[in-house]
């Protein structure tokens, strides 16, 4: 009875592997579809049936892709302003996390509550007052029009006032103001280094969302010069929507930092995601 | 407090900025006539919102939006949940599948959706490749507009699912051990174990996941406008979305007032969510103490 219930279990067992395993194969499909017809030639795309791997790797699309369109550029721009919103919102982050997080002043408790009450607010529901706000400031068609919006995060400033209030002993801030070290000095010398670990997570966060957006540069970039590789896909792909290989090659350009990124810091990524739940 | 007030002045300036300031903007101007160049812009009281009841298009998209959100949440929620479930045991190959099902999550949404409209291709997709091996006819998922909002259905399960099972992972690895091996050692069975412990214990977590992805789902854009507004294929009129039609009403049409009004409700459904959660979550912590 024992033995065959054993049995029942481990049958179980293998039945909920297969299934995940047909689930993983699932998922990874659309990105390895995406792969392999960039690898194809023109020829092969329209091939009915279709054949999963090409039988002649060839790299036409891509450079195909960079000389119909300046992917290049928009790579760059992608690079440019991931990065900058990176650099911005953990800066931003650190300063106003520590502030909520050790210093008493009037006024701190609102402001919080205003930024964590606003934090849920989604940004399509006021694109439209800040693009006009930006038609008057004359930003429309410039970077640092499309980088504004994403130069603080909100949940970054929560995580970090979590990661200070919880890990960074009052005590030592302290010791150092007793030795005569400014505010500033201790945010830079004593809070940042011991800040590691979070500063990381709200920069991920930060730069996978950066390297992602696309309705804001799309309402307030006109000039093609400015597109992100996001952009700049989706007008390649209304201008030569018949081009399947070259679509699917710039967008494996688009996808391969994120996987990079993602296969070197993996565990951090999931776990960060799951503490936080957070969407990136 | 010198130090307090310089050091946030910058960022609490950008704050009000970016956010602030357009939230209540938007607001005021729902309650206008504007097409962004004029220099009239009328106030006109309720009228944005009463033509906003009589206008097919938002309400088709009120509709379809939350069919999605609700059939897509339902879904991710449902595959999520056991997949957690059977991950959470030790298992070699459990950080495998951790790492493929939340791949999507993290990739950018235009090459996925690119990606997935070449799947979904009438002529040359795989799906198609696939229903006819096994004899069924070719569907054409995203130009029948009663089938694309489900081929963005099933993409969107696809985008979000990693995510959720990430959050449940983290809910059952929180149950406290003694809790199960109790229950066990008073013979209660796998399934029982499930109902009557780990899952009245995942109830934050599932409330807070459901109502997170909800509101996101509720912006869908991005697939909508590479999916289904096509240069030949789609009218664009496929599967019109709520923050879809705020773009085209609003910088297509340049009816800023207009726009604004449909933004106000999607922010007004937000927060209705939001507060649904908190008073859920509320109830709960009441009743555990």
């Amino acid at each position: 009875m024992a033995h065959k219930r054993s049995v029942g279990r481990a049958i179980g067992l293998y039945a909920c592997h297969a299934v995940l395993m047909l689930g993983a194969l699932v998922m990874v499909m659309p990105m390895l579809w995406m792969v392999v017809t960039a690898f194809k030639s023109a020829a092969e795309i329209a091939i009915w049936p279709p054949v999963f791997l090409p039988k002649d790797w060839t790299v036409a699309n891509f450079s195909g892709a960079f000389e119909t369109a300046p992917f290049g550029r928009f790579f760059i721009n992608s690079g440019f302003i991931a990065l900058v919103s990176t650099a911005s919102v953990m800066l931003t982050s650190l300063i106003a996390g520590t502030v909520f997080a050790k210093y008493r002043f009037p006024g701190r408790g609102f402001l919080f509550g205003l930024v964590l009450a606003t934090a849920i607010v989604p940004f399509e529901a006021y694109m439209i007052p800040l693009y006009i706000q930006l038609v008057s400031l004359d930003w429309v068609n410039t970077y640092q029009g499309i980088i504004l919006p994403y130069l603080f995060m909100a949940f970054g400033i929560f995580l970090m006032r979590q990661h200070v209030s919880s890990s960074i002993p009052t005590e030592l801030m302290e010791a150092a103001r007793v030795d005569g070290a400014g505010e500033w000095w201790i945010l830079a010398r004593v809070v940042a280094p011991l800040s590691g670990n979070a500063l990381a997570a709200v920069g991920i966060f930060a730069f996978i969302q950066g390297w992602g957006i696309f309705i804001w540069p799309l309402l307030i970039a006109n000039d093609q010069l400015l597109f992100n590789m996001e952009l700049g896909l989706t007008q390649f792909q209304f201008a030569f929507s018949a081009d399947i290989g070259k679509l699917m090659a710039g967008s494996v350009v688009s996808v391969v930092p994120m996987l990079i990124v993602f296969l070197l810091l993996r565990r951090r990524i999931i776990e960060n995601m799951a503490l936080t739940g957070l969407k990136g | 407090m010198l130090f307090c007030y310089v050091a946030l002045l910058p960022i609490v300036a950008l704050f009000f900025y970016v956010r602030i300031i357009p939230i209540g903007f938007s607001f005021l101007l729902s309650f206008y006539k504007w097409n962004l160049i004029s220099p009239r812009r009328p106030f006109v009281g309720w009228d944005n919102y009463l033509e906003l009841l009589e206008d097919e298009n938002f309400i088709l998209a009120l509709k379809n939006t939350t069919l999605y959100s609700f059939s897509t949440v339902l879904l991710a929620t449902a595959i999520a949940l056991p997949l957690a479930v059977f991950l959470s045991r030790k298992s070699r190959l459990s950080p495998f599948y951790q790492t493929i099902y939340f791949l999507p999550v993290i990739t950018p949404m235009v090459p996925v959706a690119i990606a997935w409209k070449w799947i979904y291709d009438y002529n040359y997709g795989i799906l198609n490749y696939g229903l006819s091996l096994v004899g069924l006819p070719s569907v054409a998922w995203l130009t029948d507009p009663s089938i694309a909002l489900w081929a963005l259905v099933i993409m969107g399960v696809w985008k979000v699912l990693g995510y959720n099972m990430v959050l449940f992972l983290v809910g059952i690895r929180n149950i406290p051990a003694e809790y199960l091996e109790a229950a066990s050692i008073d013979g209660a069975t796998d399934w029982q174990r499930f109902w009557r412990i780990s899952f009245p214990l995942l109830r934050p977590i599932l409330l807070y996941v459901i109502v997170t992805s909800t509101i996101n789902a509720f912006n869908v854009f991005t697939q909508v406008y590479v999916m289904t507004l096509g240069s030949q294929s789609a009218p664009g009129q496929a599967v019109r979305m709520l923050v879809f039609d705020i773009y085209t009403n609003g910088f297509q049409f340049f009816r800023m007032g207009y726009a604004s009004a449909e933004a106000v409700i999607l922010t007004l459904i937000v927060l209705g969510l939001t507060v649904i959660q908190f008073s859920l979550a509320r109830d709960d912590s009441a009743k555990g103490t």
